[in-house]
């Protein structure tokens, strides 16, 4: 069964607006979340730090370069996500509707396929048989 | 918005407008009608022009035709101004308020004056949103049988007097017991299919897990509701790997385990660890078993010790056959066919599940193992005959021929 994942887009506009009324916020996110819990979507919710606090790892040369964030050209950064297990694609954009996000921000709505959706037959999963062992055991 | 974006809403909001318009009305029967003439109203119009608010419209719709069906009623005149009171009703739609409604409404979906179809029926229409048509696709029924239960469903519960409300503590327990095996059937139903061409049944698997969540969030002080929640995220985590690409059963020792999923397993295992503060339930010991299946990284290295003993104490706190054939199973993977046989052929014995294709299942299984073929042949031939989903009994057919 695939899932969804809400990922939350902000600019330095809105993240700034929305830093300005943070315990607000705070607040109706976390109405949201439980909201989302007795409707017995949510999987999983979390939000990333300030972008400048991040580094980039960048594989464009030999070897991998890594500097400070933030990340070059993106206007939008990746801010959090919401993971749903929903019905229907619909359903996933009618709680992205409700998240309680600033102005100026946007929410991504993506398809997380399914372990079952994953092909049997597939070569180079089977080929992995050396990590067997170490991801059956949880 | 097209009916999927309707739908989409309705899966949200319905539960809750039942609840509310129930409360307010004092009639299930009456709330859950409005729901859907609100609904199919939607379907509709939204496609024309979608509404700002779609939540609130259907909110809005359906309390109008609770009024409407209210003004037909003499009867229910006090109920009316109530309800017509846009300011009473404002209030009445507060988050805590509606938790307890929604609550009470899995309870009445689950009460015990109603057959179990019913029950089932009703809890995935009313409270998990789904409509007649998506339920009777579900188990393999027609549609008018599901919209026939229904309504006999409602009628009984009015004519029993079933009140809205929480039940009391002296009874909450085994009400809420109640209220599980409704999604425990749901589940099972959904993860060993009885009959039809498919094995699995994803989609209502997914139903009843979801609603196994939302009575978690309300009530995440029992234990039981997180041991069922654990079993239901345990057993999906198996379901990639269950069958194969022509839809066949895999068995458990054939599994590529790598297929299972391991976000489930980990949910599960929260799940369970919920469960486990005041000692397990039936549920809770499920979940465990399937804990130390999910745990292991094969066949022969799952610790079948723990799980014999995790099934005798299922048998002391919720004794059944199949509590018993499934200990066999593992007796017979922790300590051999032989001892396995025993309790199988006591079982026999007793008649205690007589007409299943469970019990020759495992027998002939057994047999096999212990070198007697055509004895188990015609155990598995037995089992075939006796079992009612085509895809087991191809299996039990295959496994049959091959013993000679």
């Amino acid at each position: 069964m695939p899932k969804y994942m809400l990922i939350m887009r902000g600019t330095d506009e809105s993240n700034a607006a929305m830093m300005a009324s943070i315990e607000e916020g705070i607040a109706r996110t976390r109405l949201f979340i439980e909201e989302m819990m007795k409707a017995g979507v949510l999987l999983g919710a979390e939000g990333l730090d300030d972008p400048g606090k991040g580094v980039v790892v960048d594989f464009g040369g030999e070897t991998p370069v890594v500097t400070d964030g933030p990340y070059g050209e993106t206007k939008e950064l990746f801010g959090g996500f919401f993971l749903l297990d929903v019905a229907s694609k619909e359903e996933a954009v009618e709680w992205a509707k409700r998240v309680p996000a600033v102005r100026g921000s946007k929410i991504e709505v993506r398809r997380v396929p399914g372990e079952d959706e994953v092909p049997q037959d597939d070569g180079a999963f089977v080929k992995e048989g050396a990590s067997r062992e170490s991801i059956g055991r949880v | 918005m097209g009916p999927a974006d309707v739908e989409a809403v309705w899966r949200i909001e319905s539960a809750r407008i039942v609840a509310v318009l129930t409360r307010f009305t004092g009639d299930f029967g009456l709330a859950e009608d409005a729901a859907q003439e609100a609904v199919a109203e939607a379907l509709v119009s939204w496609p024309l022009a979608a509404p700002a608010d779609p939540a609130g419209w259907l909110m809005t719709t359906a309390r109008r035709r609770a009024i409407d069906a209210i003004r037909r009623r003499a009867a229910l005149r006090d109920r009316y101004a109530l309800l017509a009171d846009d300011s009473a009703v404002d209030q009445e739609i507060d988050p805590d308020k509606i938790d307890d409604d929604v609550l009470a409404l899995m309870f009445v979906s689950c009460h015990p004056v109603l057959s179990r179809e019913a029950r089932v029926a009703l809890t995935l229409r009313v409270v998990g949103g789904l409509s007649s048509e998506e339920i009777a696709r579900a188990f393999l029924v027609p549609v008018p049988t599901v919209q026939a239960r229904i309504t006999r469903a409602k009628k009984t519960i009015a004519a029993a007097g079933v009140p809205f409300e929480l039940p009391a503590p002296a009874e909450r327990r085994e009400r809420l017991g109640g209220v599980l095996s409704v999604l425990y059937v749901i589940f099972t139903e959904g993860s060993t299919a009885t009959s039809g061409d498919r094995l699995l049944r994803p989609d209502l698997a997914y139903e009843a897990i979801r609603l196994a969540r939302t009575l978690a969030a309300l009530q995440p002080d029992e234990p039981e509701v997180h041991g069922l929640l654990a079993l239901c995220e345990l057993t999906t985590a198996r379901f990639p790997a269950r069958t194969g690409p022509d839809g066949a059963p895999v068995l458990l020792e054939d599994q590529d385990r790598r297929r299972w999923d391991f976000s489930a397993i980990r949910r599960g295992l929260a799940a369970l660890a919920k469960a486990s503060t005041r000692g397990l339930g039936p549920y809770g010991l499920q979940a465990a078993i399937a804990a130390a299946h999910a745990s292991a990284p094969s066949v022969e290295a799952t610790d079948w010790d723990r799980i014999v003993v995790l099934y005798e104490a299922l048998g002391r706190v919720a004794p059944s056959p199949v509590v018993e054939l499934n200990r066999a199973v593992a007796v017979a993977m922790a300590s051999g066919p032989a001892q396995a046989l025993a309790i199988v052929d006591e079982l026999i014995a007793l008649d205690r599940l007589p007409g299943s294709h469970l019990v020759p299942t495992v027998r002939g299984e057994l047999l096999a193992r212990l070198g007697r073929r055509p004895e188990a042949r015609a155990e598995l031939e037995l089992a075939a005959r006796l079992c009612a989903n085509q895809r087991e009994r191809s299996v039990l057919l295959r496994k049959a021929a091959a013993l000679g």
